[in-house]
């Protein structure tokens, strides 16, 4: 109790010199939590576009599909698959899908496009194609006899809502798949990629199409908790056995977790020197304390007080600043993480083409996972502790008689 | 019966790379009760003495008794823990901790200890109303005099009722009253409790009334002076 009296009182005598310290551990605190945010939002950005709206968090596929993604590869579905799948209390929807490739063309133009057969009504919970529509309607039912195309490809194309658009390609074993179909409507997709090559059949008219007849090619799964994907993957491995590979959007788009994981290396040096020139403030302010109080400290030797006591006040001193900088820093982040997860980052010119190129939507919205806030507040706690070690060290050798001249 | 002995304690320090030979040979007995100032010139060694005798500075040659402990055969950790029990001191600064109060700056001590509570708030009453300021016990260092931050400072030399009081020049910041207050305080003490104080001073009112004098020049005892009362010397002093 004396020494946390001690403590506090000591951190208000000079309230200037502890409100400095306390600063430097808020902007700390701020800084790496709002760069965090950001850098987390990208991601979850990334991940929504490929993940939450085109591949799924999970697919079940014919084993050797993965390896070969062609339609011989597809995957026979039955009942009890899909009641296993419908059963799951993690699955939240299962959604059948053709995905294949073909020639796509116009009267004059051609090129080549993903095919993708979709059940009209689940795919609605996944790539949300009745709300791309920019001109024309979605599928009635899943008999309907049009195509959607995506705007850019029908830019290219130049086919509009009511022209045929003709599409060439390969169907089930060796089949040849060739029909024209009246374009319905057209997609806006928001990845540039998507946006030129995508073309959507309802499932009855791409079973015809490619002659799968019910067949699939991957029936996508959305969990309940994303978080969960490990987990599922796993339980459904173990239910299904060998005849279908379960596969997880980490197995399925590899290409986005190294992405992210170079990205987060790159953040990661960053932060490292966010964290280096905060550490060093932290550490001048610190150096400034420990030289004001020599004499205090060599006087509380002189007079009988063990260096352990006095170590334990210091440590306290500083843990009060910076639980107290730590938690105003965390305090501040939030309206800031906040703000820009309402009102996202829109990048214009050329930096939204440079974004473009990767793939990604030229904004970025910040991500207001508390985690962030925990993560990058122990981190800066744990920094300034290690930093708080000095007073202790230098204590350790401070003689009475030398501290009392000073 | 001498509770402190000095034997032949040599003082070198090293300034910018020249010795400085502080202490040259000290030898002094203090018996319990006695009142003795150490004077001598600025640079005679006095404070350096002190210093040694509180264990606070270790010689470069010599043994300090402490009751018959040998101060420096002890680990550092053991040498605090002695000063927290058997020495009380005062500085020239009074270097009182700023954010305690003057009751909790006496307690600080005796809580160091690890005694009760209880205890430890009697103890500092009882000592704030010897020294005449029982009724600043609230007040923080920086709301007292520099006389009254002096007393305190007696007052938390004290607490732990240690075997003797080292004093550095405890008058040197005060102005005459203050001076007059704390040597009256502390003879009193010295009469009444049978507190033993020895002090280095350059102030000649202090020196006319300590009852032993030690003189230091150049790192030795020059001369050492006993008196029966007030400036009165004893026949047959010690001279060195």
């Amino acid at each position: 109790m004396l020494y946390l009296k001690l403590a506090w009182r000591n951190i208000w005598r000079n309230k200037r010199r502890t409100l400095i310290t306390m600063a430097s551990v808020v902007m700390a605190v701020l800084l790496s939590s709002v760069m965090s945010s950001m850098q987390q939002g990208q991601y979850d950005q990334m991940i929504e576009n490929t993940v939450g709206s085109f591949t799924g968090h999970l697919q079940v596929q014919h084993p050797d599909y993965f390896e070969e993604s062609t339609l011989d590869n597809s995957l026979q579905v039955n009942q009890e698959l899909l009641n296993t799948l419908n059963d799951h209390p993690k699955i939240k929807s299962v959604i059948p899908r053709i995905d294949s490739y073909a020639l796509s063309a116009g009267d004059e133009r051609s090129k080549a496009a993903m095919v993708i057969g979709v059940d009209v009504d689940s795919e609605k919970q996944l790539s949300e194609p009745d709300q791309k529509i920019v001109e024309g309607e979605y599928f009635g039912s899943n008999a309907a006899n049009g195509a959607l195309i995506a705007q850019g490809l029908g830019e290219f194309l130049n086919v509009g809502v009511g022209d045929t658009l003709v599409l060439l390609g390969q169907g089930f074993r060796g089949m040849s798949a060739a029909a024209a179909y009246p374009v319905m409507g057209i997609m806006k997709f928001g990845l540039p990629d998507m946006n030129k090559n995508m073309v959507y059949l309802p499932m009855e008219l791409s079973r015809d199409f490619y002659a799968v007849d019910d067949r699939v090619t991957s029936l996508v799964i959305l969990l309940h908790d994303p978080e969960e994907v490990e987990t599922v993957v796993r339980e459904l491995k173990a239910e299904l056995g060998e005849e279908y590979a379960v596969l997880g959007w980490q197995t399925l788009v590899p290409e986005l977790v190294q992405a992210i994981e170079a990205d987060r290396g790159s953040g990661l040096i960053l932060l490292l020197i966010l964290y280096m020139i905060v550490g060093f403030g932290i550490f001048g302010t610190i150096l400034m304390m420990t030289a004001e109080r020599k004499f205090e400290l060599g006087v509380m030797i002189a007079i009988g007080t063990a260096r352990m006591r006095m170590a334990i006040m210091l440590i306290l001193e500083m843990i009060f600043i910076t639980f107290m900088g730590t938690a105003l820093g965390m305090l501040f982040s939030l309206p800031v993480m906040y703000y820009f997860n309402f009102n996202p980052l829109r990048f214009s010119g050329e930096a939204a083409m440079a974004i473009e190129e990767y793939g990604m939507e030229p904004y970025v919205q910040f991500s207001t996972d508390p985690a962030i806030l925990i993560q990058q507040g122990t981190i800066i706690l744990i920094i300034t502790l290690i930093i708080g070690l000095y007073p202790l060290l230098h204590m350790r050798k401070l003689k009475p008689v030398e501290a009392m001249r000073h | 019966m001498s509770i402190i002995k000095v034997r032949d304690i040599k003082k070198v320090y090293n300034k910018d790379q020249v010795p400085v030979h502080a202490l040259n040979g000290v030898d002094l007995d203090i018996n319990e009760g006695e009142f003795t100032a150490i004077v001598g010139p600025s640079g005679s060694g006095k404070t350096t003495l002190l210093n040694v005798i509180g264990g606070l500075d270790e010689p470069t040659e010599g043994k300090v008794y402490i009751h018959d402990t040998d101060m420096f055969s002890l680990k550092e950790r053991e040498l605090i823990d002695f000063r927290l029990h058997h020495i009380g001191f005062v500085f020239q600064a009074y270097n009182l901790i700023p954010v305690l109060t003057a009751k909790e700056n006496i307690a600080f001590i005796l809580q160091m200890q690890g005694r009760p509570q209880k205890e430890c708030n009697q103890r500092s009453m009882e000592l704030l109303k010897m020294v005449g300021l029982e009724d600043k016990i609230d007040k923080r260092p920086s709301e007292l005099s520099g006389g009254q931050q002096q007393r305190v400072a007696v007052a938390r030399a004290l607490s732990s009722k240690p075997d003797f009081v080292l004093a550095d020049e405890p008058t040197a910041n005060l102005d005459s009253a203050s001076t007059a207050n704390l040597l009256d305080m502390m003879l009193r003490l010295n009469e009444e409790e049978n507190i033993t104080f020895i002090f280095s001073t350059h102030d000649q009112r202090v020196v006319d009334r300590a009852r032993r004098i030690v003189t230091l020049v150049d790192g030795r005892v020059d001369s050492d002076e006993e008196r029966i009362s007030n400036n009165e010397q004893v026949p047959n002093s010690r001279k060195n």
